[in-house]
């Protein structure tokens, strides 16, 4: 009898000890995936989505209140990674048909007004007032901002073109 | 020489005896040459010359940009017709940056160039810079700046050099012609790298279904007595370099090392001949040996081929195609690449043209996998290659690099080996490039983020500086009121 | 502007194949096998012949039902349907029910192939499949071992028997050399079961010609010979350590390879590519642990034969065995000087 009771209580205090450890060592702090989303979201603050930038966007995604694509800087592989960190089945399909594009300025028809200059979110034009502005290919991420306030429509957002560099076999299983 | 046994690899059958025995014929200038400025692996040369120019032959048309690249020189004399655009060596039908030269007909050297007496004389350094200048990359089909693999020596401890004149692939002979024409320039070739490398041993392996080359080799190597012609088992990949150093000296390089790492620097005959004419004649590299084969071609044969030749005036010097082709392959046909036409020029990596007949290439439609093991048995590197395909195909690409995607050499064995025609390397090529690309992608990611953090900094100190003037201003224009107030 | 000569095919290298495809392994595999399947009808009789044939029409039939129309030719084509039903009708009893064995083939390729996806995404081997669930389904049918009756024409009565009645058993029955030792400590002689002049399974009795088709499919590189070479190889040495503790109690090496089916399941089911490991290692391990499976069923479990459970049992682990047996990928481990 004794040694029951004695077995038992011995037990449950060391569970009930290992438990409470595990509460303190394995706290998890508030809600951390908005912040894990935000860190994968381009926090160029563009304002695409609609949303008073990254850090609402993340808010929005991490409650489930916005699909995957609402960010234009979302891309497949990223998706894969939002849809893993959400545990939401994605739906990629979408996300697919989009073809990254990058701003491209027509020098004959820019007047050098600097707004787009202006608005880029990654610093990405180059230029000064009334001189022809040209486009870092690299630092551009096909926000559309600056084709948006172009007064002479000189800003046209091409596909990004594969070259020898990128270029590479396709999936054989879905190639025709 | 005791040869050690690599796992893995085929026996396709080799072909060779297509135009094992034509001699290297000189290749007539063609009307026009399409010389592109990306010949190579690294940054694109950029174009020093003008349209409308006039160049001699030898003259450089294209400086290097930066260590990781090579210039380009005028293969004959000419007049520069046009800079642009034009499509590549590739199979992705793509255009590449491609200056277009019109020959005279004279193929008049430059002045400028001039060889040298006594290469051995001069510092390794000196010889590394001569092979750089002249535009010289691994001709075996790799296309690396050679020059940057002579200088190994600062960074590695080097003991052999060796050369590759293994020449695995089926058809292709060009490199057996060159080193039985061209034993005793190889050889020279061979020796000032040597120099340059400061190795104390040379070996040339040749596989044996090529005696004649060996031969001429062993009689041309005797001068040194450093060389030592080795003699391979006929087996591919056995031209792959990894595999070669280990099948020569018994020792495994490092995955994703370089042969360096084990004191071994590996170099093409090829391109130890153009070594040789780079250093005694100042000859920059412009032109190369070629395989011109397949069962689709009337006269299969090798070609001296100067560099910017359309393939087409190739195929017509050879009489043309007997039967219409099925496919069209520069290099060989396990690893070459497969060309979406015949205007395409050739290219300093362009060791062979084939022109394969429907019935040569075997191909046949994909039938499901039966995990038969074939290609786990053929594979040189202990991949499993048919469990890399399937997490490929269903886009789990971390899977497929956790399975050693990176280790996989391209040598195409499993896919030669699967009964059920999986295009395997497919499948390998298109998980490594898109593995690339979106690390490309994520890398822009983060330069985008920092970029914005940028701004944003930029655009918060604009707004405090502002509102420190207007503060000031407002306190200046109360002061003043206050002053005003005060005489009043 | 992209370039395209439209008749120019642009694929990837490799542009050179091998001559083998997977139509023509398994052709090998049926022509390998035949000399087995016609000692089998000459020992049993025209009626074996029709069991297999049941068996066969079975499986392709399913096949060709479950296909989608535009594959059906392709899919008959690969052969494997007809290998499937192959190797169930010659692991039937000669005296079966024709319309069990076709059920047998239904079921082979339903269960043991379609429902996993198709050629090449199921878990164990199809044939053993079929076999499992006849045995489970019709325990005395399953059983049942005729005797040679010596009249090469006459087809026993149980063969014709009516779908879903209960068949009358009038040929005289035989036990199998296995079930004569299990339960009656009896060996049989080792000729008799190298030639095949015993009762059993349509296709298993004929030791030699199993064997001679094996050498054959190994020459033609259509099987990894490790993994015959590995069950017999330890099922000869479990089954010596096991004779030589107590020799009257156990059989002898001998009479444990060439009695039942160990010889057909050994070389033709367990090498199935699909549901056998990839890696090198991993085929020996597989051997070796059908090998002692099938040891320890014969002499400790309660069937007289194993060799269908222990190759089931080892198709389950194939997946793991896979995974811990990669080969060390060139130049994994090398340290940089």
């Amino acid at each position: 009898m004794l040694v029951a009771i004695a077995s038992l209580t011995l037990l449950g205090v060391t569970l009930g000890w290992l438990l409470g450890l595990a509460a303190r060592y394995l706290k998890v702090e508030g809600n951390p995936l908005v912040e894990q989303v935000e860190a994968l979201l381009p926090g160029s603050q563009c304002g695409q989505c609609g949303l008073p930038g990254c850090g609402a966007a993340a808010q929005a995604l991490a409650e489930g209140r916005a699909p995957l694509t609402l960010c234009p800087a979302v891309d497949r592989a990223l998706a894969e990674e939002l849809a893993q960190l959400l545990g939401a089945s994605a739906d990629l399909s979408a996300v697919a048909d989009q073809t990254p594009v990058i701003a491209h300025i027509h020098e004959q028809l820019c007047v050098g007004c600097t707004r787009c200059f202006k608005r880029c979110p990654t610093d990405a034009i180059l230029g000064g007032p009334k001189m022809i502005h040209a486009v870092f290919a690299d630092a551009c991420i096909g926000c559309q901002k600056c084709f948006e306030v172009c007064p002479t429509e000189g800003i046209e957002m091409r596909p990004i073109e594969a070259t020898l560099q990128t270029w590479y076999w396709p999936q054989p299983a879905l190639a025709g | 020489m005791r040869l050690f046994k690599i796992r893995g690899g085929v026996h396709p059958e080799d072909r060779k005896l297509l135009s094992a025995a034509e001699p290297i014929a000189d290749l007539p200038l063609p009307p026009l040459l399409h010389i592109p400025l990306q010949q190579h692996i690294g940054a694109p040369a950029t174009p020093a010359v003008r349209r409308g120019e006039q160049v001699a032959k030898g003259q450089l048309l294209a400086p290097n940009q930066g260590q990781l690249s090579a210039p380009v020189h005028a293969p004959t004399s000419g007049r520069i017709v046009g800079i642009g655009s034009f499509p590549a060596h590739h199979a992705s039908g793509l255009n590449v940056r491609t200056i277009s030269l019109q020959p005279d007909g004279e193929d008049r050297w430059s002045n400028a160039i001039e060889g040298i007496a006594d290469p051995f004389a001069l510092a390794p350094a000196e010889i590394a810079a001569r092979v750089s200048a002249a535009g010289i990359v691994g001709m075996g089909g790799a296309t690396f700046p050679s020059a940057v693999k002579l200088n190994l020596r600062e960074r590695y401890r080097l003991h052999t050099l060796v050369i590759n004149g293994a020449e695995c692939e089926p058809y292709l002979t060009c490199d057996d012609r060159l080193m039985r024409e061209q034993a005793a320039a190889v050889v020279d070739g061979v020796r000032i790298m040597a120099h340059a490398l400061g190795v104390t041993r040379i070996l040339i392996g040749i596989e044996n279904n090529k005696p004649d080359a060996q031969a001429a080799m062993e009689q041309a190597a005797r001068l040194d007595d450093r060389i030592r012609v080795v003699h391979l088992p006929t087996r591919y990949p056995m031209g792959s370099e990894k595999h070669l150093v280990q099948t020569l000296i018994g020792r495994e390089t490092p995955a994703r090392g370089l042969t360096a790492d084990v004191g071994v620097v590996v170099h093409n005959p090829a391109t130890a001949f153009a070594v040789h004419e780079a250093l005694r004649y100042g000859r920059p590299l412009v032109s190369r040996v070629m395989t011109v084969s397949g069962g689709a071609i009337r006269r299969p044969g090798n070609l001296r081929v100067p560099l910017g030749t359309p393939l087409q005036y190739l195929i017509d010097h050879c009489g043309g195609f007997e039967v219409e082709p099925a496919r069209l392959i520069s290099g060989g046909p396990m690893m070459g690449q497969p060309l979406p036409s015949t205007r395409v020029p050739a290219v300093k990596g362009s060791n062979g043209l084939l022109a394969l007949t429907v019935e040569e290439s075997k191909w046949r439609a994909t039938m499901p996998c039966i995990r038969c093991a074939g290609c786990v048995r053929a594979c040189p590197c202990g991949l499993l290659p048919l469990e890399m395909a399937t997490h490929a195909r269903t886009g789990d690409l971390e899977r497929v690099a956790d399975l050693g995607l990176m280790d996989c050499i391209g040598c195409g064995s499993c896919a030669y080996v699967c009964p059920s025609h999986i295009p395997l390397v497919q499948y390998f090529n298109y998980a490594k490039g898109e593995l690339a690309a979106r690390g490309r992608i994520k890398q822009k990611r983060i330069e985008t983020k920092r970029l914005a953090e940028q701004r944003a900094q930029r655009m918060a100190a604009i707004q405090r500086a502002k509102r420190e003037a207007m503060a000031q201003r407002k306190r200046a224009a109360a002061a003043q009121k206050s002053q005003a107030t005060n005489t009043d | 502007m992209k370039l395209q000569d439209p008749k120019l095919l642009v694929q990837p290298a490799p542009l050179l194949k091998q001559p083998l495809t997977t139509a023509k392994a398994m052709g090998d595999v049926a022509f390998a096998l035949a000399p087995a399947t016609l000692a089998g009808v000459w020992f049993f009789g025209l009626g074996a012949l029709l069991i297999v044939s049941a068996g066969i029409a079975g499986a392709v039939l399913t096949e060709w039902v479950f296909s989608p129309s535009g594959q059906r030719r392709a899919k008959l084509l690969d052969g494997s349907g007809l290998i499937t039903g192959l190797l169930l009708g010659l692991s039937l009893p000669p005296g079966l029910p024709l319309w069990m064995a076709f059920l047998g083939g239904v079921v082979s390729i339903g269960l043991g192939k379609l429902i996993w996806g198709g050629l090449g995404y199921n878990l164990f081997n199809p044939a053993l499949v079929g076999r499992a669930f006849l045995l489970a389904t019709f325990p005395v049918a399953m059983t049942t071992w005729n005797a040679h009756t010596g009249d090469f024409f006459a087809v026993q009565a149980s063969i014709l028997a009516t779908p879903f009645l209960q068949a009358t058993y009038d040929g005289m029955s035989a036990a199998t050399p296995l079930g004569t030792m299990k339960f009656e400590g009896q060996s049989t002689p080792l000729w008799d079961l190298v030639i095949g002049k015993t009762s059993g399974c349509i296709g298993e009795t004929s030791g030699l010609l199993l064997v001679l088709g094996g050498i054959y499919l190994v020459l033609r590189r259509d099987l990894d010979w490790r993994i015959p070479a590995s069950i017999l190889l330890s099922v000869a040495a479990f089954s010596l350590v096991l004779f030589l503790i107590d020799p009257a109690g156990y059989p002898d090496p001998l009479f444990s390879l060439f009695s039942g089916g160990l010889l057909l399941g050994a070389i033709y089911m367990a090498t199935d590519p699909v549901t056998s490991p990839i890696t090198p290692k991993g085929a020996w391990i597989f051997g070796v642990g059908v090998g002692l499976l099938v040891v320890l069923i014969r002499v400790f479990g309660g069937f007289p034969e194993g060799v269908m459970y222990a190759i089931l049992l080892m198709n389950a682990a194939t997946p793991l065995i896979d995974r811990y047996t990669q080969p060390r990928v060139f130049g994994k481990g090398i340290k940089t000087p």
